[in-house]
């Protein structure tokens, strides 16, 4: 047989190799030569932005405007006076919940003014206490789904109760129940528009694409100029970031409801409202309930990044906590994140999935049940918590509203397990440490940054070119031009490479995890469901462990990396190797194949589409962790958009530099996935 | 008299199809235009078009249960669309009770299905989030009908349709049969006088298709509604059917009774679905007596017009002279000899040996 017909890409990926090389030592570092660097022609892109957002927020279609204060028609920027009014809106649904929960003065405010509020010292809206708070989770887990989600919603009340987060967790709270139903209406209107229009599909796709794959970061700034500094502007960033999930799966759900069901709507006499509302949407609930689920998760993956700019709660008390370096305290405060997240989660779950008994002939206290307990409740708590105002002095009313820091904590109990690791284990972890810095990441690091811009223009063109022809290499070779011609092309390179390091580690076991747990099917579900577990962490919680064991170094930013890259890629080969058909297994074992042959030559090409989908999302959750890592100091991509955060012409700078790594990650995408659909096509896989 | 009533009830017809085209492809209409009626599959293909319904007619009469019968991608779905206007024809008219459905508005449409349309589908198309009882009550709740009277009707559906005791199941615990009796029910939940049924057993098992159609059979001499029935199982529309419509690359290749079609296969195409089918077990005496003649000696067995040949052919075939035939009021309506029956069951294969 001629291997070179049989196997011609692998003939042109050893010869793009060789070009590679040959490209890479001939070319030396020289700022005159555009092979080695391009010249940053685009440069001025951050200015022109930041120009062109001063005049839309402050001259742009200026408008006549009532001002009360000085009684007088003024000059405002329209735009300006939009965000304004959004701003105010939504801060003031943020406060108002807010002071439901721990109370306050400002929605009296809202009405009256500050005069009214200091003069008469009634005039403060009492807080439900905390019990009453719990009492009611309780009670709406116990009425939506039973014992186990009231369980659930006891254990979270409790421990933030006990841990004395109370104050930061309600914070949290009500910024995430304005947040996420913002998002979930928006997502879901969106996706119902790109459903019924294919002009709003094929405009959304693109920038979904490159929504999803910009870094938190980088919303921040943009957010900040238009909607200034605080809960709002945190709740504007967490929508703009959680919506795009939303859009995607309400999409993919409307597209798998099938044409059947949706004509037997119309034959039962729809109209297009009943049919959208009552047929087209239910039954697509359940990808639309994943996007739902999505939404929770970012809103509080989001709560920790919005405290940049000023969103209060435990997403500010956990930065704190960690610029600290107080672990034991971080891991409370993530805890109590995640415990919110999930309770919220299945609250959700439970509320879509609820069922109605239409025989059952109830009484009025059948009926009224558990609006009557929560009666009781409430009249319970507001009694306990007064009969605590006479034990316990002002402030400290642990019947009413636990004080901030005031509860138990471990932090001692962790903070001496830190020391005990680091007292035993400081020479191992530390010859570690240096021997990962100095032995493998340097000198990556180096040989990334020794590489011609020609050089890695033909490498990645060219692998784009074998494995989706023209078409893809124009694309990815548009994407990378785009950040040569920028002044951070350096800090690109090591952004990849810390990524290229986190991918390679990740998909190693990754893949490795996967194959060993898809061999029987317990085994499958305990890795899916350990998958999902930590799919439920917010981001960030992943450092704390890691600056725990390795301080703040790149190795600890390159293990979080590692530990939450390595999710994906397992889930996709599980799933992967799990969908091979049975049929095909025994077919193998009847042609007399072993485990091993029957992996190589059954599954893994069978199972390799879909696994590229995996490294792909690898990649995606690398490239996030990577700039994530910037909180605890890298010089990367990630860290110049941190730095444009205190900027006053940051917008620019912020969102151009979001672009570079929203352009690394969509590389990588139209790579595999061109890829993996080929390989598809080729099995006849759908 | 009875026959009177039928002949007046048949000159109304419920639904009425008046050269329906349906035309896929952005130039339908253009391509329509220009052929004028004259449609030729093969011409329209390579013009980037696909013809699903050519030039359909007919007419389906009161309680009649009218069955189209062809092979997929026959067109006979299409034009199931196109009466139930779920897809609009290109060209042509239909009406329903007299009303031109390709003129109606939204509205209009929405009000006729509300109340005179129901429709069954193959994949029983239910809604995965609500139980039997929601999915059954569900086009009495779109119609505005309060929560309490449509769940007390479904209830009734339930009941008819033998599922009582599953009410409170979803769709996803039913096995196919009972998830299809549900698809029945909903569809009837509203009382309709029309009735579509697009494929609904064809995702069946073979014992439980036939039980569903023992099943359809019993509802609809309950419910005598008027029936469109589509199929692509030939012995089904032959059980099922008063008259049968064959389609063929959209066109209505024969539309007849059952036994004619049998009888007198109208194109090649028919004629290949007759050939193999056992006569005797699907013709009834009707179709192979002769008139009553006074002169003849009649043996002293009676048998019903309405009966299959093949349960009375041997007490007909031990009579030496021929046998008379009765209606339903017990008057005789005509004579069976021997020979017809002996044609019937052994005469294809007799014509094949020659």
């Amino acid at each position: 047989m001629n291997y070179s017909s049989k196997q011609p890409k692998v003939i042109q990926f050893a010869f793009l190799l060789v070009v590679f090389f040959t490209l890479y030592f001939l070319i030396g570092p020289a700022d005159s030569n555009f092979f080695w660097r391009l010249p940053p022609l685009i440069k001025e892109l951050p200015l022109l932005i930041n120009n062109a957002a001063n005049y839309l927020m402050f001259e742009w279609m200026p408008i006549d405007v009532y001002d009360p204060e000085i009684e007088e028609y003024e000059q405002r920027a329209l735009v300006k006076q939009i965000t304004r009014a959004i701003s105010g809106a939504l801060l003031f649904s943020i406060e108002f919940i807010r002071e439901i929960l721990l109370g306050g003065v400002k929605t009296i405010v809202t009405f009256s003014s500050w005069d009214f509020v200091s003069e008469n010292k009634w005039a403060r809206w009492p807080a439900l206490p905390w019990t009453v708070v719990a009492g009611g989770a309780i009670l709406l887990g116990y009425k939506l789904q039973g014992k186990g989600l009231a369980f659930l919603a006891a254990f979270a009340t409790s421990y933030i109760a006990i841990f004395g987060q109370w104050e930061p967790s309600m914070e949290t709270l009500s910024f995430v129940l304005i947040a996420a139903p913002i998002s979930v209406i928006l997502g879901l209107a969106l996706g119902v528009w790109a459903f019924k229009s294919r002009r709003v599909d094929t405009t959304l796709q693109p920038l979904l694409n490159v929504a999803q794959t910009m870094p938190h970061y980088s919303y921040l700034v943009p957010v900040m100029v238009f909607f200034g500094v605080g809960d709002h502007a945190g709740a504007i960033a967490t929508v703009i970031f959680a919506t795009p999930p939303m859009v995607r799966l309400t999409l993919l759900g409307l597209k798998k409801v099938s044409p059947e069901v949706v004509e037997a709507g119309m034959m039962s006499g729809c109209s297009n409202y009943q049919l959208l509302f009552k047929v087209v949407i239910p039954t697509a609930r359940h990808d639309i309930l994943i996007g739902v689920n999505q939404v929770i998760m970012q809103c509080l993956a989001m709560a920790v990044i919005a405290s940049f700019i000023g969103a209060k709660g435990l997403g500010f008390n956990l930065l704190l906590a960690l610029n600290q370096l107080r672990i034991g305290q971080a891991l409370e405060l993530g805890i109590c994140i995640t415990l919110i997240a999930v309770v919220l989660d299945k609250l959700s779950l439970a509320w879509a999935n609820k069922q109605t008994d239409y025989f059952s002939d109830l009484s009025f206290f059948e009926r009224h049940k558990y609006s009557l307990l929560f009666l009781a409740v409430f009249v319970a708590g507001t009694l306990l918590a007064y009969i605590g105002t006479f034990f316990f002095k002002e402030g400290f009313n642990y019947f009413y509203i636990i004080p901030h820091n005031k509860g138990i904590t471990t932090e001692n109990f962790w903070q001496a397990g830190v020391d005990w690791i680091w007292d035993t284990f400081f020479f191992s972890l530390k010859a570690f440490n240096v021997f990962l810095i100095t032995k493998v990441l340097m000198p990556m690091k180096a040989a990334y940054l020794g590489m011609p811009v020609i050089a890695t223009f033909v490498l990645v063109m060219g692998t784009a070119f074998i494995l989706g022809r023209l078409r893809s290499a124009l694309i990815v070779g548009g994407f990378l031009l785009f950040i040569a011609l920028t002044e951070w092309w350096d800090r690109a390179l090591i952004t990849a490479y810390m990524a290229t390091f986190g991918v390679i580690v990740s998909s190693i076991i990754g893949i490795t995890v996967g194959t060993l747990c898809s061999q029987n099917k317990f085994s499958s579900k305990a890795i899916l469901l350990v998958c999902d577990t930590f799919q439920t962490f917010p981001s960030f919680i992943y450092l704390i462990p890691v600056i725990m064991l390795f301080g703040v170094t790149d190795t600890s930013v390159l293990i979080a990396v590692i530990v939450y890259a390595t999710i994906p890629a397992t889930r996709y080969t599980v799933e992967g190797l799990r969908s091979v058909p049975p049929e095909l297994h025994d077919a193998g074992s009847m042609s007399g194949v072993n485990r091993f042959q029957r992996w190589v030559s059954i599954e893994l090409p069978l199972a390799f589409p879909h696994m590229m989908l995996g490294i792909n999302q690898t990649v995606v959750f690398a490239l996030f962790m990577v700039i994530i890592g910037a909180m605890i100091g890298t010089d990367d991509l990630g860290q110049f958009i941190l730095k444009a955060l205190s900027d006053k012409n940051g917008i620019g700078n912020g969102l151009t530099l979001g672009l570079c790594v929203a352009f690394i990650g969509l590389a990588v995408d139209q790579i595999l996935r061109t890829w993996a659909n080929e390989r598809k096509k080729a099995l006849g896989l759908n | 008299m009875p026959t009177q009533e039928a002949v007046c009830s048949k000159e109304q017809a419920v639904i009425k199809c008046d050269s329906v085209y349906k035309i896929f492809g952005d130039n339908a209409k253009k391509m329509l235009q220009s052929s004028q009626g004259n449609v030729d599959a093969k011409t329209f293909q390579d013009a980037g078009c696909i013809v699903g319904v050519n030039n359909a007619s007919f007419e389906v009469y009161e309680g009649e249960l009218l069955v189209v019968m062809g092979l997929s991608g026959s067109g006979k779905s299409t034009l199931l669309r196109c009466i139930s206007r779920l897809s609009d024809a290109t060209s042509g008219s239909v009406f329903i009770d007299g009303q031109d459905i390709m003129a109606m508005n939204n509205k209009q449409l929405i009000e006729l299905r509300r109340n005179k349309m129901g429709m069954v589908f193959q994949s029983f198309a239910l809604l995965p989030h609500k139980t039997v009882l929601e999915n059954i009550a569900f086009p009495l709740q779109v119609k505005g009908v309060s929560t309490q009277d449509s769940i007390k009707k479904a209830m009734e559906m339930v009941e008819l349709v033998s599922l009582g005791g599953r009410e409170n199941y979803f769709p996803r615990q039913l096995s196919g049969g009972q998830q299809q009796r549900v698809g029945i029910a909903r569809s009837l939940a509203v009382e309709p006088d029309i009735w579509f049924l697009d494929e609904p057993f064809s995702a069946l098992d073979p014992l439980i298709r036939k039980e569903m159609q023992d099943e359809f059979l019993r509802l609809q001499s309950v419910l005598n509604k008027t029936i469109l029935f589509i199929t692509h199982d030939f012995d089904e529309a032959l059980r099922l059917a008063d008259r049968i419509a064959i389609m063929k690359d959209g066109v209505i290749e024969q539309l007849d009774t059952p036994a004619n079609i049998i009888l007198n296969p109208a194109t090649d195409y028919v004629h290949k679905f007759t050939e193999e089918v056992p006569r005797e077990k699907v013709l009834r005496i009707e179709s192979v007596m002769d008139p009553v003649d006074k002169t003849e000696e009649i043996s002293d067995l009676v048998v019903s017009k309405d009966a299959i040949i093949e349960t009375v052919a041997e007490a007909v075939l031990s009579q030496q002279k021929a046998v008379s035939v009765i209606d339903e009021n017990g008057e005789v309506v005509g004579a069976l000899h021997c020979s017809h029956v002996i044609n019937v069951l052994f005469g294809s294969s007799a014509q094949k040996a020659n």
